[in-house]
């Protein structure tokens, strides 16, 4: 058997919610196979379960039904500290008031390999440095993190996934509350990492024609079906045309944006 | 994270005023005994006077040795709280807990008079006293919790706690509606919050208690140290927050009830000490803090002591009122600058 270039796949995943009453199925039958090095929008309307696929994925929440395979073996699986040394999380909530500084939230991601006291060795602080160089964040590491701009600390909490040195790395939506340079800026940056570190990259997204332009694969969820190409099929077929169903807005596949009319 | 060298010398600074402030509050009182005295008497020689050696070893020891457990302990549980429920301003004394402890000390002082006599004298012992306050604060913190965890606004907890404490001491006017002029004597000055008349039995039950909430508290650094990037990032390095979180609960609840028991209600401490240790040591990496809040707490709490003493004067303050008047100025101030902790 010829090694598996896969680090996450699915199979005829279910997502939603469980509770002891009923199974509320939010989107079936989900088969998606991340690459390695690959950088990978996950696109779809609001509601669409963009957000419960993440959890599921992340082990936050547990499938309805179906299988995930993280690394060859089932997600289920991994214990806590096994899973954060294969997959690590960028998110959008806020961090709570605190006095730490940027490298320290950096370091933070050291967690998984660290001692019972946290203590940072030798060989972590090279894991640190490295990220920070990655990121490009030197310049800002020792202020503190309320003082920096939204778009430096997003790439200080990128910078973090990196510190924590997985096969994986998934973004909620991280262009959010972001202006458009930098939107490119942090995109760019996820596109350089994956070429340089060899690390998967899947982000949720809903800027899509940014997406279209820089990613090697997009997942699309739409109404009934999950479906994962390069971002040329996916226009020639016409995924995106439907992605809304909303007779305002339209996609142009000559220029691969959407459109109002 | 290593201690840096300023960090370090904060640390050395606070030890060598802690001890600067064990020696003035046992010189003070309304006895005066020269320091030479004190320090012989430390060390076990005879002193010149018999009369020093009853009040220096039945006094003025245990009640330095319980502002030091009490400041500790109550400044540790705030410092646990506040990364817990991410909120700058929570602390055993806002969030309620006194106030459970109380309720749990009120069943037991007021509560006596329904109890056959045999089973009341065991619940007055002060074991009894420390599991019904402790019980009291868990209860308490337990109940916080599952409001806490339908609430997303962290400020909305501080309410919580508030009502909580509102509703806690409304039991106990309903309790003290019912009992002896005797016993609502006792409850009163057990509420007043006093930390000496401790014999030294109940200084060591109090010492070990607040030492193994230390101990806990030590186990848990590097969680909490995770805890500030929130609780989902926390697991996503590997964090078990349940277990941490299980953890916390327990300590914040034996150190808020067993000092409740042993000192009555003090306010403030737990909620100004963490936060002025943020302001000195800049740092929000829990190992550092955890030994700044300690010997902070320890030397906050001689000091209160000593001013509760009235320098100059026979008469003695409960020392619940000197934390409230330095603390609540505090809590203020912090508010109004709003700066992000």
């Amino acid at each position: 058997m010829h090694k598996q270039n896969y680090i996450l796949k699915t199979s005829n995943l279910s997502i939603g919610y469980a509770s002891k009453k009923e199974k509320t199925v939010i989107a079936s039958s989900i088969n998606i196979q991340l690459e390695k090095g690959k950088l990978i929008a996950l696109v779809g309307k609001n509601g669409i379960g963009k957000s419960t696929f993440l959890k599921t994925i992340t082990q936050i929440i547990p499938p309805v039904e179906g299988t995930i395979f993280l690394d060859e073996k089932l997600l289920s699986q991994y214990d806590g500290k096994a899973l954060a040394q294969k997959l690590s999380l960028v998110l959008t909530e806020q961090l709570p008031p605190s006095n730490l500084t940027i490298y320290e939230i950096v370091a933070l991601g050291r967690q998984p390999y660290t001692n019972w006291l946290g203590t940072i060795t030798e060989e972590d602080q090279k894991h640190i440095e490295n990220a920070i160089n990655l990121t490009g964040i030197e310049t800002y590491q020792h202020k503190k993190h309320y003082e920096v701009s939204d778009g430096q600390l997003q790439k200080a909490l990128i910078a973090r996934a990196l510190a924590q040195d997985t096969s994986i790395i998934i973004l909620d939506e991280p262009t959010t509350h972001l202006d458009l340079v930098h939107k490119v800026t942090v995109l760019k940056l996820l596109q350089k990492l994956t070429h340089e570190t060899g690390k998967t990259i899947l982000y949720s997204t809903h800027d899509v024609d940014l997406a279209i332009q820089l990613c090697d694969e997009i997942i699309v969820f739409s109404e009934n079906k999950v479906v994962q190409d390069q971002p040329c099929n996916l226009i020639a077929d016409g995924t995106f045309a439907n992605l809304f169903q909303n007779e305002n807005i339209v996609f142009d596949a000559t220029i691969g944006k959407f459109k109002i009319v | 994270m290593p201690f840096t060298k300023k960090q370090n010398l904060f640390l050395l600074l606070l030890l060598f005023s802690v001890v600067i402030l064990f020696f003035v509050n046992i010189s003070l009182g309304s006895v005066a005994i020269p320091l030479e005295q004190l320090t012989k008497g430390i060390f076990g020689q005879p002193l010149d006077k018999s009369s020093w050696e009853i009040i220096l070893w039945n006094f003025r020891l245990p009640k330095a040795f319980t502002a030091i457990f009490v400041g500790i302990g109550l400044a540790i549980s705030g410092l646990l709280m506040q990364t817990l429920f991410r909120n700058p301003l929570a602390g055993p004394y806002v969030l309620g807990l006194s106030s459970g402890a109380s309720l749990g000390v009120a069943f037991v002082i007021l509560g006596v008079a329904f109890l056959p006599q045999s089973v009341a004298t065991l619940f007055l012992s002060p074991f009894g006293l420390v599991l019904a306050s402790g019980l009291g604060s868990f209860l308490v913190l337990l109940a916080v919790l599952v409001v806490a965890k339908q609430l997303k606004d962290t400020m909305a907890i501080l309410i919580v706690g508030l009502m909580f404490g509102s509703f806690t001491s409304a039991i106990v006017n309903v309790l003290s509606y019912f009992s002896t002029a005797e016993q609502l004597q006792k409850f009163t000055f057990w509420s007043l919050g006093s930390i000496s008349n401790l014999s030294w039995k109940e200084v060591g039950i109090l010492g070990s208690f607040v030492c193994i909430g230390v101990l806990l508290s030590v186990w848990v650094i590097k969680p909490l140290n995770a805890l500030l990037l929130g609780e989902k990032y926390a697991q996503s390095i590997g964090i078990n927050y349940k277990k941490t979180k299980i953890i916390i609960i327990l300590v914040t609840s034996i150190l808020a009830g067993s000092i409740t028991a042993f000192a009555g209600p003090i306010a403030f401490i737990g909620l100004a000490v963490p936060h002025i240790a943020k302001l000195i040591f800049q740092t929000s990496n829990h190992a550092v803090l955890l030994l700044g809040t300690l010997l902070l707490g320890a030397a906050i709490l001689l000091l209160c002591d000593c001013i509760a003493q009235l320098p100059g004067s026979d008469l003695t303050l409960p020392i619940n009122a000197i934390t409230s008047v330095i603390g609540a100025p505090i809590v203020i101030w912090l508010l109004v600058r709003k700066k992000r902790f």
